[in-house]
Formats: C-alpha cells, sequence, structure tokens
C-alpha cells in the first residue's frame, strides 16, 4: 500500500510529504518531496545588497533565525576581516544558546507529542516564552529577530538583559529534570525510542549528517570546538555524546545539550565585558573579490554560508548548507524496516524545519 | 425533603392516569431512561470540559475561560458549533455505511448505561439477570462502527486506524472478559445489581479480593475505549485521527460522543464491578433511620463520584503518558494481559475452593451465607484478600518467566548513558570515535 503522508499532516513538521511503501503498516520504502516551502532565497541573495540579505537568513529556520543571522554577519565579517568587539561576541554568544536552547525545546515538545506526550509541549512552550522574552527586549521581535549588523550588534543589551538570562539560567535546570521525570524513565518512552532510527557512525559522516543527530552516532564533531566563532573559545564546555546512534541517544544528547549551553551562558553572563558592540564598519559593504565559507554549530547542526564575492555591494553567489535539508537524507535509511508509527518519531528525532529545507 | 420524596409523589400521580402494571413496566422505564439518557448526555459534555480544564491545569494553562463563568458553557458552545457545520461527505465514500456508522458508535456506547445500577431501588433502569455479559457484548458493538466507519470513508488513514482499532479492541476484549470472571467467582451472579449487593451484603469491595483483576478491567478499558496512552485508532501524529478522519460536523461529534460515552460505561462498570458500586460504608444507617430517598440519593452519589475518580485518573493517564506503538500494544494485550487474566482465574479458583474446603460448621467458620454472593466471615475475608494480593506475586513472577526474553522486558537495561567529551579546541578534525578512545 502506498501511504501519502503529507505535505498536510500534524506530524510532518511543515510541508514535508513522505511517500510510503508499506507492507502491513511495516515500511518498505520511503521518498520524501520537498520544495513546498521553496522561496529562492539564494537567487534574491543575488540581487540584494549586503547588509539587506541578513532578515532572508532569519526565515531559513525560523526557531533558530539568531543562529541564521551569526552565519551571515560572521561570514561578511571574516570576508572583510572585521574585528568584532569583545563585548559582541560575548553577547551574540549568549544569545545564540538562548536560541539553542529555545530550538531545542520547540524540538523537544514536537518530538514528545509526535509520540503522544502532548503535556511536554506546553512546558517547552513555557521556558521558551522567557527566552522569547529575552529576544524581544533585546531585538525588539520574537521569532525573526533580524539579531545582528555586519561588524557587531544593532544596539547594545538593554538594561537588564544581565538579571534576564541569570534568571533563566537559575530555574532552567530544574525544568529540565521535571521533563526528564516524565520522559527519560518512563517505559512508554523507551519503548518508541530505544533502538529506533539507528544510523552508525559511519553512515552518519558518510550522508553528512551533523548536530545532535551526528553526535548521537558518537562522532565527537562540534563546530564550537573545532573552529571556534564567536566567544566560544573562551567557554568551557562538554559535548554529549550517545552510543547507539538511536532516537532515544539524541533525545539524551539534545538534553544534555541545554545543559551545557546553559553553562555556556552562565559563563559568559558572569564575565562579560565592557566596551563598545561594533566595530568600524565601512558605509558601504563591499568584499574584496573570492570566496568564502563559514560555518557555525546551529541546533541544527552545521549550518554554513558559502560566498562568493566579485567586489560589487551584491553578492555574486550565496549557497546555504542547510542542516535540516542534509539530515533529512538519512530519513530514508533510518525509516526503512520500522512501523509508520516509527517514521513519525524518526522525522521528529532529526528536528527538520521546512523552511531551510525548502529555502 | 420534598425532592426525595418525589419518586412516590409522581408515582401516586401516575397511578390516576395509568393502571399499576403500565405504571410499573412502560412509564416509570421510560422516565428512567430518558433521565439517564439527559445524565449521561450531560455527564460526556462535562466529561469533555472537565478533561479541557483539568489538561489544561496540568500543562499550565487555564483551558477554557471565555464562555460562562470558567468556561462552563463551553460544551454548549461546542455542541452548536457542531451542530451548524458542514455535513461533509467525501465523494467516494459509501454513502449509506458512512451514514449509519456514528449512530452504531453512539447506541452502542449509550445502551450499556441501561444495565449499570447507579444506585439501589428506584435508581436501577433494569436488572437483567445476564448484565455482565450484556455490557460485554454490546460493548463489542462498537467495533463495528469504528470499522464500518474506517472503511466507508474511503481513505487509507482511515482504513489503517480501523484496522487498528478492531484488531486492538478484540484482543482486549479478550482478557477483559477474563478478568471479570475472578469477581463473578465472588458474586455468583451475573446481574450487575446483584454484583453490587454481594459485595454492600458483605461489606467489602471486590477490588480488595481482585486487585490484579481490576487493574487488568482498566487498562484493558481504557484500551477497548481508544484512549491514550492506547488511542492508536485515531493517532492524531501519525493517522490524522484515524478512523473519523474524513467526518465533520455532527457525525465527528457522535463519534466524541460514542467515546466519552464508552468511558463513562467503562468507568461505571468498574466501579460496580470492582468498587462497590453505589456501596460505600456507613451510608446503610440513612435507610435504618428512615431516610429511604436520602439514602438512594447519597448511594448515586457516591456512584458518580467514585466513577468520577475513575474517569480523572483517565485523564491523567491520557495527558502523562506518550502512545504505545502497534506492535507494542498487541504485546502488551496477548502477552501480558491475557496471562496475567488466566493466572487471575486460576489463582482465584484455587483461592476460593481453599476456602469453601476449609470451612468446617464445627471450627473455623469462613462461609456465613451463599445467598448473597460468597458470604465471607471475618477470617474468610482475610483469607480472599491475601490470595488477592498474593496474586499480585504469582503473576509478576509468571508474567517475568514468560516474557523475559522479549526486546522490552527490560528497556531500561538496554538504554545507554551518553558521555560527555571534551575535544581540543581548534582542530577541525571528524572522527568517529570508537568506545575506547574518547579524544
Amino acid at each position: 500500500m502506498t501511504l501519502n503522508m503529507g505535505p498536510q499532516h500534524p506530524s510532518t513538521h511543515g510541508v514535508l510529504r513522505v511517500v510510503l511503501k508499506l507492507d502491513g503498516e511495516t515500511v518498505i520504502d520511503l521518498d520524501c518531496d520537498i520544495g513546498y516551502l521553496h522561496r529562492g532565497m539564494e537567487k534574491i541573495a543575488e540581487n540584494r545588497m549586503y547588509t539587506m540579505i541578513a532578515p532572508y537568513w532569519d526565515r531559513l529556520d525560523y526557531i533558530a533565525a539568531v543562529s541564521n543571522g551569526l552565519v551571515w554577519v560572521e561570514t561578511v565579517e571574516q570576508i572583510m576581516g572585521l574585528d568584532v568587539p569583545r563585548r559582541a561576541h560575548y553577547i551574540r554568544t549568549i544569545l545564540t544558546e538562548l536560541n539553542r536552547i529555545a530550538s531545542h525545546l520547540l524540538w523537544l515538545g514536537t518530538h514528545a507529542m509526535d509520540i503522544g506526550a502532548v503535556t511536554i509541549l506546553l512546558w517547552a512552550f513555557r521556558e521558551r516564552e522567557e527566552i522569547l522574552k529575552i529576544f524581544e527586549r533585546q531585538f525588539g521581535a520574537r521569532l525573526t529577530c533580524h539579531a545582528w549588523r555586519v561588524g557587531g550588534m544593532p544596539n547594545d543589551a538593554y538594561d537588564g538583559f544581565v538579571e534576564d538570562c541569570k534568571r533563566f539560567v537559575d530555574y532552567f535546570p530544574n525544568r529540565l529534570d521535571e521533563y526528564e521525570t516524565v520522559l527519560s524513565e518512563n517505559r512508554i518512552w523507551l519503548g518508541r525510542t530505544v533502538g529506533i532510527g539507528v544510523i552508525s557512525a559511519e553512515d552518519a559522516v558518510a550522508i553528512g549528517l551533523s548536530g545532535p543527530a551526528l553526535r548521537g552516532s558518537g562522532v565527537a564533531w562540534d563546530i564550537r570546538k573545532s573552529r571556534p566563532y564567536a566567544a566560544y573559545a573562551e567557554m568551557d564546555f562538554e559535548v554529549p555524546l550517545g552510543e547507539n546512534g538511536d532516537t532515544f541517544d539524541r533525545y539524551l544528547v539534545r538534553m544534555e545539550e541545554m545543559r551545557q549551553s546553559r553553562r555556556i551562558i552562565k559563563q559568559a553572563v558572569e564575565n562579560l565585558p565592557d566596551g563598545p558592540v561594533n566595530a568600524k564598519v565601512p558605509k558601504l559593504i563591499k568584499p574584496p573579490a573570492g570566496d568564502y565559507y563559514h560555518s557555525i554549530e546551529g541546533p541544527k547542526g552545521e549550518i554554513g554560508c558559502y560566498l562568493v564575492s566579485d567586489g560589487t555591494q551584491q553578492p555574486w553567489r550565496m549557497r546555504v548548507r542547510p542542516p535540516s535539508f542534509i539530515n533529512l537524507q538519512a530519513l530514508r535509511q533510518m525509516s526503512i524496516g520500522h512501523l509508520v508509527a516509527d517514521v513519525v518519531a524518526i522525522i521528529g528525532t532529526l528536528d527538520i524545519v521546512l523552511g531551510e529545507i525548502d529555502r | 425533603m420534598f425532592l426525595f420524596a418525589a419518586p412516590t409523589f409522581i408515582d401516586s400521580l401516575l397511578l390516576k392516569f395509568f393502571s399499576e402494571p403500565t405504571v410499573n413496566y412502560v412509564v416509570w422505564p421510560f422516565i428512567q431512561i430518558g433521565l439517564v439518557i439527559v445524565i449521561t448526555t450531560g455527564w460526556v459534555a462535562y466529561a469533555t470540559y472537565l478533561e479541557r480544564k483539568i489538561s489544561a491545569f496540568m500543562q499550565a494553562r487555564l483551558g477554557p475561560m471565555r464562555v460562562g463563568p470558567w468556561g462552563l458553557l463551553q460544551p454548549i458552545a461546542d455542541g452548536i458549533k457542531l451542530l451548524t457545520k458542514e455535513d461533509f461527505i467525501p465523494e467516494d465514500a459509501d454513502r449509506w455505511i458512512f451514514f449509519v456508522a456514528p449512530y452504531i458508535a453512539v447506541v452502542a456506547a449509550f445502551i450499556v448505561m441501561a444495565v449499570v445500577p447507579f444506585g439501589p431501588d428506584w435508581a436501577v433502569i433494569t436488572d437483567v439477570n445476564i448484565g455482565v455479559l450484556f455490557v460485554l457484548a454490546v460493548s463489542s458493538v462498537g467495533v463495528l462502527a469504528l470499522i464500518l466507519a474506517g472503511w466507508s470513508s474511503n481513505s487509507k488513514y482511515a482504513l489503517m486506524g480501523a484496522l487498528r482499532s478492531s484488531a486492538q479492541m478484540v484482543s482486549y476484549e479478550v482478557s477483559m472478559g477474563m478478568a471479570i470472571i475472578g469477581a463473578l467467582m465472588f458474586a455468583r451472579t451475573l446481574s450487575l445489581s446483584g454484583i453490587v449487593n454481594a459485595q454492600a451484603s458483605n461489606s467489602i469491595w471486590f477490588v480488595f479480593y481482585q486487585p490484579i483483576g481490576f487493574m487488568i478491567f482498566l487498562v484493558s478499558g481504557i484500551a477497548e475505549n481508544n484512549r491514550a496512552p492506547f488511542d492508536l485508532p485515531e493517532a492524531e501524529s501519525e493517522l490524522v485521527a484515524g478512523f473519523h478522519t474524513e467526518y465533520s460536523g455532527f457525525r465527528w461529534s457522535l463519534f466524541f460522543m460514542a467515546e466519552y460515552a464508552a468511558m463513562v460505561v467503562v468507568t461505571a462498570v468498574a466501579t460496580t464491578l470492582y468498587l462497590g458500586g453505589w456501596y460505600f460504608p456507613w451510608v446503610y444507617k440513612l435507610e435504618l433511620a428512615g431516610f429511604h430517598s436520602l439514602y438512594v440519593a447519597v448511594s448515586v452519589f457516591v456512584f458518580l463520584a467514585k466513577a468520577g475518580l475513575l474517569l480523572y485518573l483517565y485523564f491523567w493517564l491520557r495527558w502523562t503518558l506518550p502512545r504505545f506503538r502497534y506492535d507494542q500494544l498487541m504485546d502488551l494485550g496477548w502477552k501480558w494481559m491475557l496471562p496475567a487474566a488466566l493466572i487471575n482465574i486460576v489463582v482465584t479458583a484455587i483461592g476460593v475452593t481453599v476456602i469453601q474446603g476449609l470451612n468446617n460448621p464445627a471450627g473455623l467458620r469462613t462461609i456465613k451465607s451463599l445467598e448473597t454472593g460468597l458470604g465471607l466471615t471475618l477470617s474468610g475475608k482475610a483469607m480472599a484478600i491475601v490470595f488477592g494480593f498474593g496474586n499480585l506475586l504469582v503473576t509478576a513472577g509468571i508474567l517475568s518467566l514468560i516474557n523475559w526474553r522479549s526486546r522490552d522486558f527490560n528497556l531500561k537495561k538496554q538504554r545507554r548513558q551518553i558521555r560527555l567529551v571534551d575535544p581540543p579546541k581548534g582542530r577541525p578534525a571528524v572522527m568517529p570515535v570508537s568506545s575506547e578512545s574518547p579524544s
């Protein structure tokens, strides 16, 4: 039987269409159909000036707009050789880590809801709301923040930013423990996640997975460590690694990542340096000709920007390395042989955002 | 007091218009049926309200607040909305079956209420002497509605939902029926009123004799109602809405009502079988003091309170637990529930035989009388309770023996802890870290 899942389906996280070939309820083949959200952003970027492209990046992975924005501004900064002040780096670190927590919370809620635990969604949103409040106060927007400017930040951290972050950092671990008491030891949760969607380390590297999906298989690859950007070189944190590469490991990895993110925020807030938040930026941004690649560790994985500049005000070509798109490629391998219910769990565990897949 | 005198007052009023047999066998039943339908519908409507409120409080929300004070009129608003919605029928649907299926569901769910004793005396509508069989038989008809709905919708999601639900309900029906047998051995009757009387006259709830039976009945009941964590047939994240994917408007609301009515029914039957129905200690003193109607009313209240508590358990489970997978559900049904129910029957039978065998008119008296159920003396009750709770150990032992090889037996042992590593900074190297060298 061929079952058409999506593009309008409650648990394909947007407009993903999955064509399942079923034998009873067992998946024997699977085909992903994407492109329902294609907006041609990479092409649009070729006709925009460098400062005008930044808001488009917010709309790729709209759940992690702050992280996405950082890729773009850092790429342009590095290609132009701008020296961003330390305070700006620290604030960027804090806010991207907050964004990582927000994104992981949304993942946790929707993933748990796909598997049937609805209450977790609302609990996760409760904490996410606190983060979004910080974003709103800082950027004036909650979702698509347009957070950064080339060379620094649009404005300094608002009054009370440090206190807000500290308050969040203080109560967040208890809430995380609360989620873990509901899920981690739960027999049904274990039954639904242990041994589901296994992908070995070799396969994961071969497909090009990144982020928690890769670390769940036990590959120690984290760009915050291997090619530190922003202020990560000065932070002390650890990278959680799974062992089996199944859904449960990825769940644990993401839960632990939230704890580590909190640790980074705590350090950064405590050591927040004074000073300006903007570098000296020329009025007209005209990077030298050449091509450049920069990537950061987004919440979903390695989000990168490949930029070809011909020395004019507009890039000659901009290419996004979208983590969700590449992570989605593992769906077929992970799902074959499992049941329909597991496909839903696997889509959830890959943590995809269609805005980024289709661009 | 006027309120409680009402039945006699109405009775005398009716006798002016009809002959006595007509009043007793036609008019009163109709009044009771009407009352039960009204009460059950109201109960169902407010069960949805309560579910929304309870889930809201569990999820740090407020729930419905706008319609009436604390949103109390929300169910009525919902009803009006559903009634005025378009009744959409898919093009290639089997129209007649599509039409009929919701009615079967509602009728099957509501009709069981006819045999449930809400209280003593006039609060019983019909006392069928095979009440338990009637409950089981009629609630199986509910499956038919689901299959027909799923089949006639001409949608793959609906069909899969229907297949799942039929498999699920059939397998849990078995263990549900088996679980009841233990309680019947103590009650010695199939009439639901008789079962309550057996508990009331012996001043005990069967849940103490039958802890395992009660658990199996509850779990099977939840599965039978397709409620979370067993809500696979309508698993929203996989099958959109399962068998009622294609239904809309009032027909959809009929399915919805049937689901809640089935829940109410299962809680009512569980209360009757295991929690003593309307029986509560010391309430009978009202009867002795001469307040008959008050006694009946308090008993009805006791019944509703017990059923309400079980209903709360339903909500609680639904908003806490994730959903089972289809094969896990079947595993649970056939490899855990059914063996447990069979073991329960055997152990209960042995227990009852032993208690009866020990009954010695000269020495140890275990049995008082056999008129209403198995009338046990204090020592007999103690033995039955020991057997009941000893059964927990026996069942746990045998079930582990049966299942210890299965994959899902000890999941906690299978879960792996994650490791925390601190890779060196600034080294752009991807390395598949094997377990011996976390660099």
